[in-house]
């Protein structure tokens, strides 16, 4: 069920580069959020902004939800003025959030940047241990490493200009694994990042028959399926739609996502 | 000597529009609010004036490419391009729970040609849980036809008179603000029979990142809606209600009860909320609330005063 609820900012913190962690005090959201879930969150009124913007969770406890996010424009740097004590309106908990690990399959993580948010805290609520590889820029890009090592979990690194980690795609690092690792084993696949990280994590879970969980992430309009602005091509029965990345994802299995929109599934140079 | 506050004042939000008893004149709109359950969590449906539904057209539409939505300086553009599930399925999926409440249920329709217009008319009329019809005939999204009904009043008079003569339900006709001057259309509306006008649809508006200078939104052009174009609809609604008698649904911009009570002076007999929605999903409540507020304090004893008082 979506819920209404003021929030009240906890703690509004810099995580180095342009990232941001933003923990807001929100005992029903908080309680009822499940991983690769997200909040739809209004960004002060003094902004003049017309729509909400979505974010995925990172941390959900004790009633209190925890957003990673990066400066990117305009809502996300009047996002900065939130102080502790102030209150915002969140919408939540909305999307389908992963399913439930496969019995038996290791669990492949796979981020690229900051999707490692929602990544981190499926991995918090898996019932076992798996391993994360994450794929950033430059190693100011990669957050959340130290959360994970707590866990006990084994992280890879790749970053594009060879700071940290396999230089390169975080594929490259991932294609190594599953060559020396991989064979005669059941994974599945779970991927929050760009584009054309999530098509290629895709093709590695269709390749090997393994089951691959994409996060997508589109502009949005409402949140709730009500605009129908976000929508991703997939296939349901055998034919093409539309789904609702907000509504009917934000989480699609890896065999249904349609790569054939311009621009989708395309690394940027 | 009895004080003021010892008798609070009471006011009546009810009206009867084109043959639709409404508890009050604030209505959700088409293509702001989905089909009813998607915001049924968050709104209690049945304290709304009416539902009108994103539109429908007979056959199920996939709509445009994306990215279909772009955020501007006061508003909103959007080329959704009018996806939907065609009559068949918005009977099948969302008209049984649409007739769990009690609230007139608006259907928005369109089509490609005259005769599409007038078989999902034809169709929605013998669906128990309808209330009235709002055809479109401006959605700016549609290259096949939708608002060159809406900018040409002879096409618009033709495709209103067909839809007229196969449905009783009430008709209200959504009308296109891209125009010189929309009196023509709505007489042409109330000539043809139409029970409501409904002004207005998003204004054809482009945006452009500049860079990779290409437009921002997949089908290059989109419909501007949100608060930049409330004063542009208040001037369109007061010069259609000199135009015509029949009752006039207002909406473009309308964030609280300022904007909707703007609106009823100006003209209209109800309102709808459309683009406020999405920032926050009460705002249709809120102007409900706002607008109880704004009668009590001026001593109105019924909603149906404030219709159609301008001072000039």
């Amino acid at each position: 069920m979506i819920q209404l609820e003021t929030a009240v900012i906890r703690r509004h913190l810099p995580m180095g580069a342009d990232y941001r962690l933003l923990e807001m005090e929100t005992p029903r959201i908080s309680d009822a959020v499940r991983p690769g879930q997200f909040i739809h969150l209004l960004v002060p009124q003094s902004a003049g902004l017309t729509l909400r913007r979505p974010f995925s969770v990172f941390r959900s406890e004790s009633g209190r939800l925890s957003v990673l996010y990066k400066l990117v424009g305009v809502g996300t740097a009047a996002m900065q003025a939130l102080r502790e004590g102030d209150s915002v309106s969140l919408m939540g908990p909305l999307g389908n959030g992963f399913p439930a690990a496969a019995a038996g399959a290791f669990p492949v993580l796979v981020a690229g940047g900051y999707g490692v948010a929602p990544l981190y805290f499926l991995a918090q609520r898996l019932a076992s241990k798996g391993r994360l590889f994450v794929g950033a820029a430059t190693s100011a890009d990669l957050l959340c490493l130290d959360d994970f090592r707590e866990l006990g979990w084994p992280v890879t690194i790749a970053t594009q200009d060879g700071s940290v980690g396999v230089a390169g795609l975080v594929t490259a690092a991932l294609d190594a694994w599953l060559a020396a690792e991989g064979k005669g084993r059941s994974l599945e696949f779970f991927a929050c990042g760009p584009n054309g990280m999530l098509k290629a994590v895709g093709g590695r879970a269709i390749d090997r028959g393994d089951k691959g969980w994409l996060s997508l992430d589109r502009h949005m309009g409402c949140g709730a399926g009500a605009c129908l602005a976000c929508v991703q091509k997939v296939r349901k029965s055998g034919a093409e739609t539309w789904a609702r990345v907000c509504k009917d994802g934000p989480i699609f299995e890896a065999r249904d996502v349609v790569w054939d929109e311009p621009g989708l599934g395309e690394n940027k140079p | 000597m009895t004080s003021p506050t010892a008798l609070p004042f009471k006011t009546d939000l009810s009206l009867e529009l084109a043959g639709l008893r409404l508890r009050n004149p604030v209505m959700v709109a088409s293509g702001t609010f989905g089909y009813g359950p998607e915001y049924a969590d968050v709104v209690d449906l049945n304290r709304l004036g009416a539902i009108v539904v994103k539109g429908i057209s007979l056959e199920p539409w996939t709509g445009n490419r994306t990215p279909r939505l772009h955020e501007v300086t006061g508003g909103l553009l959007n080329a959704i391009g009018l996806q939907n599930p065609g009559a068949e399925g918005f009977i099948a999926t969302y008209l049984p729970f649409l007739r769990k409440y009690d609230v007139p249920v608006v259907v928005n329709i369109w089509g490609r040609a005259v005769e599409d217009y007038v078989r999902v008319a034809e169709r929605l009329s013998s669906e128990p849980g309808i209330h009235a019809l709002e055809v479109n005939i401006s959605c700016p999204n549609i290259k096949e036809g939708g608002i060159s009904f809406g900018t040409r009043v002879d096409l618009a008079s033709q495709v209103i008179g067909a839809v007229r003569k196969v449905t009783r339900l009430p008709l209200i006709i959504k009308l296109s603000p891209n125009v010189s001057d929309i009196r023509p259309f709505a007489r042409a509306a109330a000539d043809e029979g139409a029970d409501a006008i409904s002004l207005i649809n998003s204004f054809p508006a482009m945006a452009i990142d500049i860079e990779t200078r290409r437009p921002v939104l997949a089908n290059v052009t989109g419909g501007l809606s949100g608060a930049a174009i409330h004063p542009i609809a208040v001037k369109l609604v007061y010069e259609a209600a000199q135009a015509v008698s029949i009752p006039i649904i207002a909406m473009g911009g309308i964030r609280s009860a300022q904007e909707a009570v703007e609106f009823l002076i100006a003209g209209a007999s109800a309102v709808a909320v459309g683009t406020a929605t999405f920032a926050d999903p009460q705002a249709c409540l809120r102007v409900i609330e706002g607008l109880e507020a704004y009668l009590v304090r001026h001593r109105i004893a019924s909603v149906r005063e404030l219709i159609r008082t301008v001072r000039l």
